[in-house]
């Protein structure tokens, strides 16, 4: 008879095995099922299909002719000039050809309304990093940052897994388009402080994700006047800056922050990425741009962790460098972003469903509260799963996203063919006059 | 480091162990209330007994709420100060002297100066004056060009090798373009800008898998399914840092040291290094005794030691590790049990005679071992791509895998890259070539550099691997102290003008041994640099 010897087991940290990452919340859990069966045009028509991740396929075709008439931005030429230095290269200030591109990129979105300077540009493996990188330098172990709901699912990961900050809910709801008001802010203040914990710095996504809006002037301003009083920072996520339906309505907090003559800059950080506006995810491209000296040396020195390849960074400098390609491209990306909205939002209106006013970003916020049996956070998830395993759509709850009023969601439309979102519309539609039927 | 950081270890760590050991402690305590219960026990202890257990509770509460809310994933934070200024506290100067100024403040009104970050960054600020970064700029600001700058700073700081870049080069003239976004057929960019595992693509893992066995002559099989992807090798040490120890324990690190670690193992994660210093009379080998001996140390300071980091081969002296202290290793580690992670990061770039014994040769004997070992590795040196940003995480330990993997969203390989290594690797032939080519240059330039070392009267620690020399220049060094040894080193970077390593930086216990990085020299530039070296090894002799 053999005796069973009970090893001690070696362990692992508290980091390894907190569930902070985040990954059993229903947004991932729709991301799984339709990887177990994901719809495809020809191969697999009754699959799910996936509305629930914010990449941007729409422009695809710019990219790839640039790159077919500019062999060199991805080969280094004939001969390969360049490589050399290229291959060695892992200063983490980044290639400064790069920063210039990004730093002309971004001021190209704004339509020139504001200044960016290559030596505050802080490159990282995409805005993911990125957020990271600034909560680990703004906050400490246990400190706490505001976010307005509804938020991106991922900054519950994102700026809480390593770095130990809380996030403390800033709540928006319909009742004014969710936008963010001074009473929110200083409630969402007041709770933390209830709650023993130190605010650094307040986090805005603009254009908001998920709400697929713009955050007006006014409530910028209001913003940076709370940050300010409250001498905490502020971090702008603009990552859809690029991703606006017309090329106006973006206020980016660079402006307000010109119009103001760069008084209180130096607690304000920007995060950039291409991964929606240029939708290149895969390339991990982000940026910190901040206006405080010392954020930007430690995020430099930081970014040790986080590099951007050599060979991409030279890639993009080549393509975002040149004018004619980037300035077509960010017109072209914008317009054919509208249709999509519009196409969805009249489908979706069709089908009986209202959505928030949108113009901007890769998704729409829509409204299924009345159908809900009860208003509340189990009648949506319920909802949820119904749309997930019958309609065989993912679409993305809005109480992942920490949304205080249930029945809203997600609904991605720019990773697909416009084919493919004609059957997502269809299959909403049937789903609803059944609905109505019973 | 100050006696009140070690006591708020000393307490979190005797924390853990009364909770783990609780069996015996409760029984101690259950036992005599049962009796005041039941009407047998006396009234002291039946007073004192449930009066200690309630305050035990609140203190076990308080201590452990960090725990009890990161897996109840909510936003409600409890009592985080305590753990949290334990952590920060390691790298700030005040951490909480300044919370609770902030706090005392009056209203929202007035102005209080500048805006504060995070206790981290004093760490960094002070970590950048080491004369390791001070070397590297003043390179950068005064760079050494044999036609255009003849006397500038010559760079033997840098771990790069430069000797086969031109192959490299030559594969990529060849084929780059190809690759990246055709794949042999259309152009398409869709396949690599979406959204991609962020531990790497599957391929990719492949390609490297069998390139790190081809490095390791054949002699281990890696399994893709194994491999982790970083954006390079600091990432990958940083990653290990977080899966394998909590804030305030700390790794086992032999000495002399790759510098970067201090960063990559302590910087965000709040976890310590505690040195085991090998000495010039062992050939710079690790002792296991010492081992122990700075286990034990760690241990009376209140330290939890969760692991050993070591390098193989070394960096900075070269050593490789031997069969027999690869199995001291793994027996060391299985009494203690903790985990042993082996950066092989130079594995390709041994250049000497003796044999290069992976930790994963060990790692296929046994499988309860294979838990507690993890292998780095990276294509920054071996292949000499630091700026393309590739690192390895190769381990057994599902666990640490699957925790690993979620954490590769903050350090994740660009996907153009991948393409193009997933060629360049899968191409065998051009790997074998490679590999056997740079070794021979690595020897070639290695021999060169010892002997122009030795026709100065310095003496070099016999190296099998990596692209150092671990030089004693201990005879030049007017004080035998660090200071001694920094003086040196000012001198040679301001006045022969050559960026070295001072040993100090590796955190060396002997002063005076500096590392020289070869290989980044061409043959031409080994007499220059002797030749510099030679003026100031003068002056420090006449003294």
């Amino acid at each position: 008879m053999a005796i069973e010897i009970e090893q001690p087991r070696v362990g692992l940290s508290k980091v390894a095995v907190s569930k902070t990452h985040g990954e059993d919340s229903p947004y991932f859990a729709g991301w799984k099922a339709y990887d177990e069966n994901p719809y495809h045009e020809t191969s697999n028509q009754s699959g799910v299909i996936q509305m629930g991740l914010a990449e941007n396929q729409v422009s695809f075709d710019l990219l790839e002719k640039y790159l077919e008439e500019h062999s060199e931005a991805s080969s280094w030429g004939k001969g390969a000039p360049g490589f050399r230095e290229n291959a060695l290269f892992q200063d983490y200030h980044g290639l400064k050809s790069f920063r210039q591109a990004m730093a002309n990129f971004m001021e190209q979105i704004r339509g020139g309304r504001a200044k960016f300077d290559p030596d505050r540009i802080v490159l990282t493996a995409g805005a993911t990093a990125a957020n990271e990188l600034l909560t680990f330098i703004l906050a400490d172990p246990g400190d706490a940052l505001l976010i307005p709901t509804p938020y991106y699912p991922g900054f519950d990961r994102d700026l809480r897994w390593r770095t130990g900050v809380n996030i403390v809910p800033i709540h928006c709801d319909s009742s004014n388009n969710f936008q963010i008001t001074p009473e929110a802010m200083e409630a969402a203040y007041q709770s933390a402080e209830s709650m023993n914990l130190k605010v650094r710095g307040i986090l805005i996504t603009n254009p908001s994700n998920p709400l697929g809006a713009t955050i007006q002037r006014s409530a910028l301003e209001q913003i940076l006047d709370f940050a300010v009083n409250k001498n905490i920072h502020l971090v702008s996520d603009e990552i859809y800056s690029g991703s606006t339906f017309s090329s106006s309505e973006f206020i980016s907090i660079a402006e307000i922050l010109e119009t103001r003559g760069y008084k209180d800059a130096e607690r304000v950080h920007i995060v950039y990425s291409l991964s929606k506006d240029l939708g290149l995810p895969g390339f991990r491209v982000g940026t910190i741009y901040s206006y405080n000296d010392q954020v930007v040396t430690t995020a430099r020195r930081m970014s040790s962790f986080t590099l951007i390849s050599s060979q991409t960074q030279h890639l993009l400098a080549c393509m975002l460098s040149n004018k004619e390609f980037s300035e077509n491209y960010i017109k072209t990306n914008r317009e054919r972003l509208s249709k999509r909205y519009d196409m969805i939002i009249k489908g979706l209106k069709k089908a009986g469903i209202e959505c928030l006013k949108g113009n901007a970003g890769l998704f729409c916020w829509m409204n299924l509260s009345p159908l809900l049996e009860k208003p509340t956070r189990e009648s949506e998830l319920a909802l949820w799963k119904v749309i997930l395993n019958e309609v065989k759509l993912n679409i993305s709850p809005g109480s992942s996203c920490h949304c205080s009023e249930p029945g809203w969601f997600r609904v991605c439309f720019a990773n697909m063919s416009e084919q493919t979102l004609e059957i997502a519309l269809e299959r909403i539609h049937k789903f609803m006059e059944q609905r109505k039927r019973n | 480091m100050t006696q009140t950081r070690y006591s708020r270890s000393r307490s979190s760590d005797t924390e853990k162990e009364n909770t783990g050991g609780g069996g015996g402690a409760a029984m101690r305590v259950i036992v005599p209330l049962q009796g005041v219960v039941q009407g047998r026990g006396g009234l002291v202890l039946g007073s004192i007994i449930p009066c200690a257990l309630f305050y035990f509770l609140q203190f076990y509460l308080k201590r452990h709420r960090n725990d009890l809310d990161d897996q109840n994933n909510s936003n409600s934070p409890g009592q985080n100060s305590t753990t949290g200024s334990a952590s920060s506290g390691k790298l700030a100067e005040l951490p909480a002297l300044t919370r609770n100024l902030s706090r005392g403040l009056p209203s929202p009104r007035s102005q209080r100066g500048p805006v504060s970050v995070s206790g981290r960054v004093s760490g960094i600020v002070k970590g950048a004056d080491s004369p390791y970064y001070v070397g590297l700029r003043r390179v950068k600001e005064d760079p050494y060009d044999e036609l255009s700058n003849p006397n500038g700073v010559i760079q033997l700081g840098l771990a790069e090798n430069k000797l086969s870049l031109d192959l490299v080069k030559h594969w990529l003239a060849e084929n780059a373009e190809q690759v990246i976004l055709r794949n042999g057929k259309e152009l398409s960019i869709s396949r690599i800008a979406t959204y991609q595992p962020f531990d790497g693509l599957m391929e990719f893992k492949v390609a490297v898998a069998g390139f790190m066995s081809q490095v390791t002559v054949k002699a281990v099989s890696f399994d893709p399914s194994q491999v982790v992807l970083t954006a390079g090798a600091t990432p990958a040490i940083e990653i290990l840092s977080f899966c394998l120890a909590d804030v305030g324990n700390a790794f086992l690190v032999p000495t002399p040291c790759y510098p970067g670690y201090d960063r990559d193992v302590k910087w965000r994660t709040g976890v310590e290094i505690m040195h085991v210093p090998c000495r010039s009379a062992d050939d710079f080998n690790l002792s296991i005794a010492a081992l122990d001996r700075a286990f034990n140390q760690a241990k009376k300071r209140g330290l939890k030691v969760r692991g050993i980091i070591i390098s193989n081969p070394s960096n900075p002296v070269g050593n490789l590790l031997s069969r027999d202290t690869l199995y001291s290793l793994l027996d060391f580690a299985r009494e203690k049990n903790i985990h042993i992670v082996s950066n092989e990061i130079l594995a390709g770039s041994t250049h000497g005679n003796e044999e290069f014994v992976s930790i994963a040769e060990i790692m296929d004997l046994d499988d309860i071992d294979r838990k507690r070992v993890h292998l780095v590795y990276g294509l920054s040196k071996d292949l000499s791509l630091p700026g393309f940003r590739v690192g390895v995480i190769y381990s057994h330990n599902e666990e640490v895998l699957a925790a690993a993997k979620k954490l590769t969203r903050f350090s994740s390989i660009s996907s153009p890259t991948q393409c193009l290594l997933i060629s360049m690797l899968s191409d065998a032939k051009f790997v074998q070539t490679f590999i056997t080519i740079n070794r021979e240059r690595l020897q070639r330039t290695y021999a060169l550099f010892v002997a122009g070392l030795k026709k100065l009267g310095i003496e070099c620690i016999k190296s099998s691997g990596g692209f150092y020399c671990w030089a004693d220049m201990s005879r030049l060094i007017r004080s035998y102290s660090e200071k001694g040894e920094l003086e040196l080193w000012d001198k040679l970077l301001n006045i022969a003008k050559v960026n070295v390593t001072p040993g100090s930086c590796c955190h060396c216990i002997e002063p005076g041994w500096f590392r020289f990085c070869f290989a980044t020299l061409t043959e031409k530039d080994i007499p220059i640099v002797i030749d510099r070296i030679q003026k100031v090894s003068e002056t420090c002799k006449l003294n």
